[in-house]
């Protein structure tokens, strides 16, 4: 049922980026997103997905709060007449483990306030993150864990 | 009347957006190193580049312009972060130092 709401959703979608709602698109639309959900149907797993869609929705949410408030940073930084940098590469221990949630942490850190991931470690335990302003990594470090890091947990697991 | 408002607010957007892809440029002309000059290039410019596709998209005013607008808006979320870490990654692998304002590297004495 999920999956048959989910490829509605992507068929419309499908006929709102070709730019024609036409019946053929739609049914078109339709084919090509069971299909792509084909695809994917071992990674699908419809247990708790509406919880689970708050939680990303709350992610979502999160991020674009995060987003706003580093290009004002970055924006305030850089036309402020006297630059005052402090930057540095810390080290911050992974508590995801999974690839995906691990490069979806990597890229949140990286559109977040002053922060830019750099390198994860060959044991997947530590991602290097270069941030602007290194004059207290503990804080940075707590706040990464204790807001995405947590989120992405509860989103996904 | 509300296409005016309408129109006053995309130039808004417009302006605001044109406003961040400005000061990411500044910023990487200023700021002292590649690793600093990423977070102005991914940041400043998603978001700038965000509002004008937005603007864009509220402009044309039906939902084909701007599901495509956004959905532009969404592939620069997605790829912007890759390829500043790509970039800061490759200059750190090959030993490009940060800058001698910094204050720390801990992925140096991780690497000895």
């Amino acid at each position: 049922m999920i999956i048959f709401i989910l490829s509605l959703v992507l068929a419309i979608i499908w006929a709102a980026i070709t730019g024609s709602a036409t019946l053929h698109n739609l049914i078109f639309g339709f084919v090509l997103s069971t299909l792509s959900l084909w695809v994917v149907r071992e990674q699908m797993s419809a247990r708790g997905y509406w919880r689970r869609l708050g939680r990303i929705l709350s992610l979502l949410l999160l991020f674009f709060k995060e987003l706003a408030l580093s290009a004002w940073k970055v924006a305030v930084l850089v036309v402020s007449p006297r630059m005052d940098l402090k930057p540095g590469i810390f080290a911050f221990p992974l508590t995801v483990d999974r690839d995906f949630e691990i490069t979806l942490l990597a890229n949140l850190i990286t559109l977040t306030p002053g922060t830019l991931s750099v390198d994860v470690s060959e044991d997947r335990k530590i991602l290097f993150v270069h941030a602007i302003d290194c004059s207290d990594t503990d804080a940075t470090v707590r706040d990464i864990a204790g807001g995405f890091e947590r989120k992405i947990m509860e989103a996904f697991r | 009347m509300i296409g005016t408002l309408v129109a006053i607010l995309t130039a808004l957007i417009v302006l605001v957006g044109a406003g961040f892809v400005l000061v990411a440029a500044i910023g990487i002309n200023r700021l002292p190193d590649l690793y600093t000059r990423m977070h102005a290039a991914s940041k400043a410019g998603t978001v700038g580049s965000g509002l004008m596709l937005l603007a864009v998209g509220l402009h044309a005013g039906d939902l084909a312009t701007f599901a495509r607008a956004i959905a532009g808006f969404f592939f620069f979320v997605l790829t912007a972060p890759v390829s500043a870490h790509l970039l800061a990654m490759a200059a750190h692998k090959v030993g490009y130092n940060l800058s001698e304002l910094s204050v720390r590297d801990e992925m140096n004495e991780y690497r000895e």
